[in-house]
């Protein structure tokens, strides 16, 4: 009878328990998305992040995800059941899960947080972002060797400082190899709208543009410029294979390495709160290769910028830096200091209209 | 062949067994949805219908998520009841959340218990005047309430988003595009501490019980029905189209911006870029999924939270994609209207025969 | 502004209006037979979706408009079982397959997602292409762009002129006058309800293999509510589709010159402005409320029941 009721019990935890007695092992780690994993932008290269922990740890960990988490009301709710669930490690990867993340990280001291591109912390709240902006430059300073027409199309996502300073980064670059070119920005209010992102291009291409940057997340823009002859960056991956003739070289998100990293250190029980702003130092921002069309000693221009950011000899926000009306808010042999770059609500020279906010 | 007969009365049985039938269907078939996906379909099923109302915060969670839906529809309902075509629900449940933020933001500095009614009695407020906007256009150029209430859906957003942006942001939220957190006396409170669960709640249930007091009680409720289902016995009767419509896009728009209220001061505590995942557009479904009835809103927008919590639960446990999770709430969607059938008509079987004369 | 920024920004017009205009007009004669179809948000991603997936296993871009054009109708009748036969609330059914329809075009575009593809071929006439500005403004551009003004057209045609036209109002109007005359009203509206599913899916490939070539989820990003906006506001007249379409694409263009101009107004208020002038040009048009009346189906929204 006793045996039977080992078996029986066996059975029981085999059936309803085994999952759960096999995570104990596992170091679980969660991630929240605030879009598809098939938006092939901001999400998939998050989701790339993920899977490079998967390769890095094998067996050793369990990755989860929720995707298209609505900012609102439900962000808090995907949160804490990640929480409830067992998990060790948890990616909030937008800045509206920030208030949502502190939240339940409260009531969770064990769990460890990590919270993209916000500013709160806690004790077991970490937060990251990039400094997409160094790409930025980059890419500016071959837009301002490339231009015919010296004018620019950006198209801006939101009036938020992250991709102010992507404008500014990019003009500051573009005028210092080319004083003459101005950047023209329009806003479309949306992170993802293929359409409007396409149409948005056209208009920049209409009103005189003959190249084309974004901070949004379709590779819309880079078609549009491949029909119409002119050239383009991409944004977050490397978008060439959608208009190989436009396409100049995408600024690339690479998270997988401070994802390895984090998940390493919750491993070995070394984890402690800490604020990264990754740059292309640590390989959170890369530069995609560079297409054929640009010319040989303009490709070499970039590459030394590349190298020169990654030294630590050059900074995006070095000034002299004038803003629109041209006084003058960084003087020459100064920078601008982190706080400066996070709370950015203006133009510099060289942006055409007025910043709307 | 199969013949569907008009019941010469809604049959009582099929009231409560249809959806029943439909849930019996959606299981059935989402048995084979997940086979065909490749996944062991048993346990996707156990984690989209039950383990989202376990553990700790299980049934809290879902009463959290059903406030919003059940109060808009139960607003919603009304007006659809006396064809009055509210699909905006979405724009004045996000005005109300800006005057009730407006309001919270104005006095941020100062502690009074009449902060909250107030933030109440504004959130009613906002919904109702962007709710005025259809009324009027309606009322005065007969312009279909149907589509200018959507198309101020989209005006309502970038409303929300300009002052989140611009006037409204929080001086020291590093330029980011939120608010200030509402203070206490700004956020309603928890009916149980160490719940998410807030006031919003109750306030549905009230609603709920309100409404059925007056669609089934009152010389109003008897208007809003009449003009609904017989205009012309409505016109006869001396009913006055203008008000019936004035009344029921009140009603829809205060109930919506009340629930904008109870989202921004309760669940998130200030305003934000976005601050709803589609409860306006949900909550048209929830209120003929309840059969445009108080009680069967209830427990539409109930069944509907879950198939929410039930689409993120099988992502987590399961690793499912959320568009497997939307398949499946859309099935459940479908079967649950068409069962509805049951109710209205008798299906019979008929002879081939006699099928052919009744086709030809 | 110079000619050819003109001409240009026309081109800009014509090409965003091209899938409202397709999804309009399916939905229009749905509308006319007295089915008020909310799905075509979810049809159009079902074309995108499978107009993507064609075109990348056939190699052929035919073969994907083709494809896009059977799927939207096919997915349509899922509708048409649920309202036509089970006799479902018509706004509620709607809402329920753009739901369906956003979450199985993902699962199928999950394959595609990252894949390009060649854009629709356009169609060009020799010397013609060539003329000043009527060149651009009449050749050059995508087959579905004529297929859209063509289907328009018939449309117009069918409507007002054939007998089948009549007999598809008539049920529109008074299903039971109809049914009483001895037409068909349930085959009839499934007719239309599946023209409104192809054409909607014609859309959604014009957006997916021709605007912008690629698949993404939810890619139609709210295009198919605007074009049934567009309906009232051209308040049921296949003509005014075509106006409305057109001016729909050329506010929605307007207003990024204007912030490419840089003339200082939020951008919010610029965003919102397409759906702004919607509302006031339904204002204009209905406040004239006998023509309204005229053209709006009575029957709209209401099952059919024969009384048998």
């Amino acid at each position: 009878m006793k045996e039977l009721l080992g078996v029986v019990a066996a059975a029981v935890i085999a059936v309803f328990g085994a999952a759960d007695a096999f995570a104990q092992d596992k170091v679980k780690v969660g991630f929240v998305y605030v879009g598809p994993v098939d938006d092939f932008g901001w999400t998939f290269r998050h989701d790339e992040g993920r899977k490079a922990i998967e390769a890095e740890f094998g067996d050793q960990v369990e990755t989860t995800f929720v995707e298209s988490v609505s900012e609102g009301p439900d962000a808090e709710r995907v949160i804490r059941q990640l929480a409830e669930s067992g998990h060790d490690i948890i990616f909030t990867t937008s800045f509206g899960f920030m208030n949502p993340t502190i939240k339940v990280a409260k009531d969770f001291p064990n769990v460890k947080f990590e919270h993209a591109t916000g500013f709160k912390r806690a004790d077991n709240v970490s937060t990251y972002s990039g400094r997409f902006y160094e790409g930025r430059a980059v890419i500016g300073a071959i837009a301002g060797k490339m231009t015919e027409s010296n004018i620019i199309g950006y198209i801006g996502a939101f009036p938020i400082p992250e991709v102010v300073r992507g404008i500014n980064a990019f003009t500051i670059a573009l005028r210092k190899v080319n004083p003459e070119a101005e950047v023209k920005v329009v806003w479309l209010n949306t992170w993802f709208n293929p359409g409007q992102e396409a149409d948005a291009a056209k208009t920049l291409l209409d009103q005189g543009a003959d190249i084309i940057t974004q901070h949004t997340d379709s590779p819309a823009p880079l078609q549009v410029a491949a029909e119409r002859g002119a050239f383009a960056f991409g944004q977050a991956s490397d978008n060439s294979q959608f208009a190989p003739e436009a396409h100049l070289t995408s600024i690339i998100d690479d998270w997988g390495p401070y994802y390895v990293e984090r998940v390493r250190a919750v491993i070995d029980g070394t984890w402690e709160s800490e604020d990264t702003w990754g740059g292309m130092d640590v390989g959170m921002i890369a530069m995609a290769p560079y297409a054929s069309t640009v010319p040989d000693d303009i490709r070499a221009m970039a590459e030394e910028i590349e190298a020169q950011i990654i030294a630590g000899d050059l900074h995006a926000f070095a000034g002299p830096i004038n803003d629109q009306a041209g006084n003058e808010i960084v003087a020459a042999g100064e920078v601008m200091s982190d706080e400066q770059l996070l709370t950015m609500d203006f133009y510099v020279e060289g942006v055409q209209g007025s910043l709307p906010n | 062949m199969i013949r569907l007969v008009p019941r010469q009365e809604v049959a009582p049985a099929m009231v409560y067994l249809s959806p029943v039938i439909a849930l019996a269907a959606t299981v059935l078939f989402g048995l084979i949805l997940f086979a065909i996906l490749g996944f062991p379909p048993l346990d996707p099923l156990f984690n989209f219908f039950v383990k989202p109302l376990l553990g700790p915060s299980g049934i809290t969670n879902l009463l959290l998520k059903a406030t919003p839906l059940i109060l808009i529809a139960i607003g919603l309902s009304m007006g659809f009841r006396a064809n009055v075509w509210n699909i905006g629900a979405e724009g004045q449940y996000t005005i109300g959340a800006v005057f009730a933020g407006g309001l919270a933001l104005a006095f941020y500095d100062i502690d009074t218990p009449l902060l909250l009614p107030g933030m109440i009695v504004f959130g009613i407020l906002g919904g109702m005047a962007w709710a005025a906007i259809p009324a009027f256009l309606r009322t005065r150029f007969n312009t279909s309430e149907l589509l200018t209430s959507l198309m101020l859906v989209y005006v309502a957003t970038q409303v929300l988003l300009y002052l989140v942006h611009g006037p409204w942001k929080d001086p020291d939220g590093f330029a980011f595009p939120e608010t200030r957190l509402f203070h206490d006396a700004a956020t309603l409170p928890r009916l149980w501490s160490g719940t998410r669960l807030n006031l919003g709640w109750p306030l549905a249930l009230i609603a709920v019980f309100a409404a059925w007091i007056v669609m089934g009680r009152s010389l109003i409720g008897f208007q809003i029905r009449v003009s609904g289902a017989a205009p012309t016995a409505a016109r006869f009767a001396g009913f006055s189209e203008r008000r019936v419509i004035w009344l029921t896009l009140m009603i829809g728009g205060g109930l919506a911006g009340l629930s904008g209220m109870i989202e921004v001061s309760g669940t998130i505590g200030q305003l934000v870029p976005i601050i709803s995942p589609g409860y306006g557009f949900t909550a048209i479904i929830v209120a003929f999924l309840g059969r445009l009835n108080p009680i069967g809103i209830l427990f539409a927008g109930l069944l509907m939270a879950l198939s929410f919590l039930g689409g993120e639960m099988v992502q987590i446990e399961n690793g499912l994609p959320r568009s497997v999770g939307g398949l499946f709430q859309g099935m459940l969607l479908f079967f649950l209207l068409a069962s509805d059938v049951l109710m209205n008509y008798r299906i019979v079987r008929v002879r081939t025969k006699h099928a052919q004369v009744a086709t030809s | 502004m110079s000619l050819t920024i003109t001409v240009s920004i026309l081109v800009s017009v014509i090409a965003a209006a091209t899938p409202l205009l397709l999804a309009a007009t399916g939905e229009l004669v749905t509308e006319k037979s007295g089915v008020l179809n909310l799905g075509v948000e979810g049809m159009m991603l079902m074309g995108a979706v499978t107009g993507v997936a064609a075109t990348l296993l056939t190699e052929n871009w035919f073969a994907g408009v083709v494809t896009a054009a059977v799927a939207g109708a096919a997915f349509s009748l899922i509708f048409g079982v649920l309202v036509l036969t089970l006799r479902a609330n018509q706004v509620a059914s709607g809402l329920a397959l753009t739901i369906f329809g956003t979450g199985l075009s993902a699962v199928i575009g999950t394959p595609f997602v990252g894949q390009p593809l060649a854009r629709l071929p356009v169609f060009d006439a020799p010397v013609l292409s060539d003329m000043p500005i009527l060149g651009p403004l009449l050749f050059g551009h995508d087959v579905l762009v004529y297929v859209s003004i063509g289907m328009l057209l018939a449309v117009a045609w069918f409507l007002n002129r054939s007998r089948l036209g009549l007999v598809l109002r008539a049920v529109g109007e008074s299903h039971d006058s109809a049914h009483a005359i001895g037409y068909q009203v349930i085959a009839i509206r499934y007719g239309a309800v599946a023209f409104g599913g192809m054409m909607a899916g014609l859309a959604g490939a014009h957006i997916s293999l021709a605007l912008t070539p690629f698949w993404a989820e939810n890619m139609t990003a709210g295009r198919g509510w605007i074009a049934l906006a567009l309906i009232v506001f051209a308040s049921w007249r296949p003509l005014r589709v075509l106006a409305g379409a057109y001016l729909f694409g050329a506010v929605t263009i307007a207003q990024l010159h204007v912030q490419g101009f840089g003339i200082p107004i939020p951008s919010q208020f610029l965003s919102a402005l397409p759906y702004l002038a919607t509302v006031i040009v339904l204002v204009i048009i209905s406040s004239n409320a006998a023509r309204v009346r005229l053209n709006a189906p009575a029957c709209i929204g209401k099952a059919f029941a024969p009384a048998a």
